[in-house]
């Protein structure tokens, strides 16, 4: 009888299941995964060292570029961090704006990441559906910040200016006749408020048009349902957070237990799954979606109504207005001093974590006193997960290994740092 | 809070009493320290004590106290956040490596199982040596890196680069030609720096 031999192949990191650069080290008997080696770090570079090496300040767009399709989540976490180790107040309407924009960004996570998903394990159709909503979410963003991905619009003491009045709009061209334009510009006619509250409007429709596509649909079910099944005990002792841990049945939400800003004036539901399945984990990110949309009407009804100041009043943290600084030589001192030397931040260390929407993000801060981080620690949620892969892969199919990935959200710019 | 922290505070030091010094409660946090030496019996009192319950290993880092400016601890460490669900609330275990020569610690991965990737990167950003880790490879560098890059002492741009020779049709590795650079310097400034003094 011919000698029978464990198969190893290599995942990635050029496939397009492995979600950016994941090499997957697979040891096959048959079509049996048998072992799963993640081999992370392509993508790292080495972002908490670099910190290390510039201001306080000058950090803050660094952490858009690590988990790329939640920017404005991994500013937060930083930017409470710095807040906590100065001790200065954030105005209440930047803490609403920040409640607002990382709802916001939690729905364009969760968008990608069932697209994705659905993409990977058959079902081409989902990808187009979520990238289209992605798309106007992505808009919110520019408006706000200028930049559709890596916004560096969260700064230490609030966020950098408050909502625009006016969205940006379609022009004509040879490509788009008057018609196409007005119907495209029909929700942009107002401030970035409108144009939100209209997109609220629309998307508790586009979920449902998800569920009709996805949750009762054999394919996706055969494809997901039992697949990588976590108890809740091993998914606690795994480090899991977030939809992750949800999905295994454990309520546990950082916006529920340990609110921070404003999540504690805010009325929404935990959803929790029951079997720690695939399945699970794909309804609660849906359901999140759902709470997330009713979450940022909140926001809205709040921002219409209460004007005020979006960023903290202490030159020694946030820069003075540009009319100020222009005027009068004290705020000119700020100013200069503020984006030459940087903020001081008292020596101390801190531990600021949010809810992400993969699962909890953490920013261990220590400073010595100096305009820099001394170190800065980086926990990011897609990590434990991933080192999970060999737990959850083992015994399934290969072909179950890209579902494993899809559920568990991987962004590699996040885990490798 | 505060009164939730201090009732931890009290927990800790009625259940771990001497092998763990006074916990420090500051900015909303509790921070216990420890030698590396008591840390496993330490980590799974904390995880099984029912008074305690930190069933969840959030995060484990290494870190290099070299360059903080009047530290007294050791140099290296390896710092464990802790969540308890049951309970509500955090804690961060700083366990100290004795020697700074060669910093080995236990292993936390029997008491939780989440602690191997992140003992793993200790290990590689650190040189933190885990004794009994299973599988302690480097994880976040290049395979076949040299040396430890967190390190206080090891430079921002590295010791070599890597480029692509066409003579041997293949990549190779060279001294690194970035001429180290610091554009804002690090400042460490007195207590009531840019306070205005009372002149009268």
């Amino acid at each position: 009888m011919a000698e029978i031999k464990n198969y190893s192949i290599n995942f990635g990191p050029q496939h397009p299941a492995a979600h950016g650069v994941l090499r997957l080290v697979l040891e096959l008997d048959g079509e049996v995964v048998v072992r799963a080696d993640p081999h992370i770090g392509l993508l790292h570079r080495a972002t908490e060292k670099l910190i290390e090496t510039r201001t306080w300040l000058q950090s803050v767009p660094y952490m858009d570029r690590l988990d790329y399709v939640s920017m404005m989540c991994n500013e937060h976490a930083y930017c409470l961090a710095v807040e906590r180790l100065i001790g200065v107040e954030v105005p209440l309407r930047a803490q609403y704006i920040r409640v607002f924009m990382d709802e916001v960004t939690r729905i364009l996570n969760h968008l990608l990441n069932i697209g994705t998903h659905a993409l990977d394990i058959g079902a081409m159709t989902m990808v187009l559906y979520t990238f289209r909503e992605r798309e106007d979410l992505l808009d919110v963003y520019e408006a706000v910040s200028g930049a559709r991905l890596h916004a560096a619009y969260y700064r230490p003491g609030g966020v950098y200016r408050d909502l625009p009045e006016s969205m940006p709009r379609y022009t004509e061209n040879k490509f788009k006749d008057p018609a196409t334009v007005k119907r495209l510009n029909a929700a942009r006619e107002g401030s970035l408020l409108d144009f939100v509250e209209d997109f609220c409007n629309r998307f508790d429709g586009y979920l449902d048009e998800y569920h009709t596509l996805l949750t009762d649909n054999r394919i996706w079910k055969q494809r997901t349902v039992d697949v990588a099944v976590v108890s809740p005990e091993r998914a606690l002792q795994l480090g899991f957070t977030g939809p992750m841990l949800r999905g295994s049945g454990v309520e546990w939400d950082l916006r529920k237990k340990q609110p921070y800003e404003v999540y504690d004036r805010m009325q929404f539901d935990i959803p929790v799954g029951s079997n720690g399945d695939c399945y699970d984990r794909y309804l609660v990110r849906m359901e999140e979606m759902r709470q997330s949309n009713g979450i940022v009407r909140q926001c809205i009804d709040w921002l219409r109504k209460n004007p005020g100041p979006v960023i903290t009043a202490s030159h020694k943290v946030a820069p003075p207005a540009r009319e100020a600084m222009k005027a009068n030589m004290e705020e000119l001192i700020h100013h200069f001093k503020l984006f030459s030397e940087g903020m001081h931040v008292p020596a101390g260390e801190v531990y600021a974590a949010i809810e992400h929407p993969k699962g909890e993000f953490g920013v261990w801060a220590v400073s010595d006193g100096a305009n820099k981080p001394y170190r800065l620690k980086l926990r990011s949620p897609g990590f434990p997960h991933l080192a999970a892969t060999h737990e959850m892969a083992k015994g399934h199919m290969l072909a179950d290994v890209t579902a494993i990935i899809g559920t568990i959200d991987l962004v590699l710019g996040d885990t490798d740092r | 809070m505060s009164v939730k922290l201090e009732r931890l505070c009290q927990k800790l030091r009625e259940v771990l009493g001497g092998s763990i010094g006074e916990p420090m409660l500051r900015l909303g946090e509790v921070t216990i320290e420890i030698d590396g030496a008591a840390a496993l019996e330490v980590a799974r009192t904390l995880r099984d004590h029912p008074e305690l319950r930190f069933e969840q290993l959030i995060d484990l880092s290494g870190i290099d106290y070299s360059a903080y400016a009047g530290w007294p601890g050791k140099r290296f460490a390896a710092v464990c956040h802790l969540t308890s669900l049951t309970h509500n609330w955090r804690l961060r275990l700083r366990i100290y490596a004795p020697d700074a020569e060669y910093p080995v610690l236990p292993t936390l991965t029997d008491v939780w199982s989440a602690a191997n990737w992140y003992e793993r990167e200790a290990f590689d950003l650190y040189g933190i040596m885990f004794d009994g880790h299973p599988d302690l490879r480097r994880i976040l560098t290049d395979y076949g890196f040299v040396g430890h890059p967190f390190r206080k002492d090891f430079p921002v741009s590295g010791y070599v680069e890597m480029r692509y020779d066409p003579e041997q049709q293949r990549v190779v590795y060279q001294p690194v030609t970035i001429e180290p650079r610091e554009v804002t310097p690090r400042i460490v400034r007195e207590e009531q720096y840019g306070k205005v003094s009372d002149r009268g």
